[in-house]
């Protein structure tokens, strides 16, 4: 691999950071990145459609690594709110925790959170898969309409309200379930799609452990029987 | 939008650092809260017997010498005075129901800003980059001090809309979010007694913790009963004669994070808040919980 190229955020701004990410052809892209001195700044390598890798050392704000396509994020630290919002494809990999709204509408892609992630983790996500090895807060995959969450610890309350079609995956405790949302059996073709998402995550647990969680299908699809639930 | 702010020192050895470590804290919450900002600081307290009083002149110049001479002589004792910008903290040998209607009958000019032992309440209109110079924020020493960053959504910008609101003795509050019930609300603590000076929903949420307050409840209980109270969205920051407690809604859409090390405790609405701080790299850093009271001090809430 080339000389890693070094950009540090307390001596340039974070578009100046995101528009040299968004110049890159993916020839260039064998050069890594790493981002020092984050100090909690907003948006910081977004908008990247290139497989990049990109390493921000330390704590990212708000919407860190949204709307990617084919990059490779890691943020040595915590992140704000949204982290991968929006995200097309590639991965995001947080070490520390996660604030609220991790993944919120992912259409694809991979987003590993190695600590907890709080509210809204997987909110309305389309199609992303978010593997959380410790625990998640209230409403999680709140309108979740594709792709899986995996929570290798507790949910809060209210997981998957109003749930479309994504597949929630929970080993430890949830606290409640939201409208529309049950458990449901895990099938030998679950285990082995959450068995290959863990690998993918590199999260050491046994998928035997896991429980398996889904739309009842009785709110998105209106039927008259069920205007109370409404 | 709006931001919060709080350091709460646990290491007294950093209590002449205070404001140095806090001007830097209100100033990142600017992009959250243009508008205008303030601050309660707690520190230099009063004697047993006397309390403090910070007061603030509009337009007109108020000879403050005079003002503490008139007061000592209307309560005793000599009554010692310090001024910043357009703000002065005096302490007198008073309570605080005989010095507010004291001030109200003799001094309606001014604004009690704050009334305590410990407590101290400045804010304006400005942007906080402002505001930290105008009252020269960096040199200040205290205890603790709770900040916020406006950006107004719900009434004007005004200085009386601006936060922390006082809540009784030694009691500020600071607030992320907006109310829908406020007006309702604000009906009833007026047939309870409570008065307001504007018609913003904050207010109303300061107003509400007084009355409970007053009616016997600890600040943990009025917290508590805050609730099921307050319909709306709100991180709610407690400054305390002893330190503060923070208070989230149970949906938690307005941010908080809060920092522990050794030396101090600190709450801000973003981390880039909270990013300066000594020591930060090795804090306990995490979220506080939606719906749960917590609280840091000397004493417990």
């Amino acid at each position: 691999m080339s000389r890693t190229q070094v950009y540090d955020l307390a001596n340039g701004d974070v578009r100046a950071l995101n528009q040299k990410l968004h110049d890159l052809s993916d020839a260039d892209c064998e050069r890594p990145w790493r981002v020092v001195h984050p100090k909690g700044a907003h948006a910081i390598a977004c908008g990247v459609d290139v497989p990049v890798h990109v390493v921000i050392e330390g704590h990212a704000g708000y919407y860190c690594a949204g709307m990617n396509q084919r990059a490779h994020v890691e943020i040595r630290g915590n992140c704000g709110v949204g982290v991968a919002e929006n995200l097309m494809s590639g991965d995001v990999r947080v070490r520390g925790h996660a604030s609220q709204a991790a993944g919120a509408s992912g259409h694809g892609g991979l987003l590993v959170i190695e600590g907890n992630a709080s509210a809204r983790c997987g909110i309305s996500m389309k199609g992303i898969d978010i593997v959380v090895r410790g625990s998640v807060g209230h409403m999680s995959c709140f309108m979740g309409q594709l792709g899986n969450l995996v929570v290798c610890a507790d949910a809060g309350a209210a997981l998957g309200d109003s749930l479309y079609e994504a597949r929630i995956f929970v080993r430890g405790r949830v606290k409640d379930l939201g409208a529309d949302c049950i458990e449901k059996e895990m099938r030998d073709s679950h285990r082995e799609q959450l068995a290959l998402l863990l690998r993918e995550a590199e999260v050491d647990a046994d998928p035997d452990e896991f429980r398996r969680y889904g739309s009842a299908r009785k709110l998105y699809c209106f039927d008259i029987d069920h205007v109370d639930q409404y | 939008m709006c931001g919060i702010v709080g350091l709460y020192l646990k290491n007294p050895e950093l209590q002449s650092e205070l404001g140095a470590l806090f001007a830097p804290m209100l100033i990142a919450m600017g992009e959250r809260g243009p508008d205008s900002a303030g601050f309660a600081i707690y520190g230099d307290e009063a004697p047993d017997g006397w309390i403090k009083t910070t007061l603030r002149q509009a337009d007109q110049k108020v000879a403050w010498s005079e003002l503490a001479d008139a007061l000592g002589e209307a309560f005793g004792g000599s009554v010692t005075f310090s001024v910043n910008a357009n703000y002065a903290t005096l302490k007198v040998k008073s309570d605080e129901a005989a010095l507010r209607a004291h001030l109200a009958e003799h001094y309606a000019e001014l604004r009690v800003m704050s009334v305590g032992r410990s407590i101290e309440i400045l804010k304006e209109v400005g942007s906080p980059v402002a505001i930290v110079d105008r009252f020269n924020v960096r040199n200040l020493t205290g205890t603790h001090i709770i900040g916020h960053t406006r950006m107004a959504t719900e009434s004007a910008v005004t200085t009386d809309a601006a936060h922390p609101f006082s809540t009784g003795m030694d009691l500020c509050l600071v607030h992320n979010g907006s109310l829908s019930n406020h007006n309702r609300l604000r009906r009833r603590l007026q047939a309870a007694g409570i008065e307001f000076r504007t018609d913003n929903d904050s207010e109303v949420a300061a107003g509400y913790l007084t009355w409970r307050l007053r009616g016997g409840d600890t600040l943990r209980q009025a917290l508590e009963a805050a609730l099921l109270d307050l319909d709306g969205f709100f991180t709610l920051a407690v400054g305390t004669a002893d330190g503060f407690a923070v208070l989230r809604d149970p949906i938690a859409c307005k941010p908080a994070v809060m920092a522990e090390t050794d030396d101090y405790v600190a709450i801000a609405s973003e981390y880039r808040s909270l990013a300066d701080l000594p020591g930060i790299e090795h804090a306990n850093l995490w979220e506080p919980e939606p719906a749960n009271v917590y609280t840091w001090g000397r004493e417990s809430a």
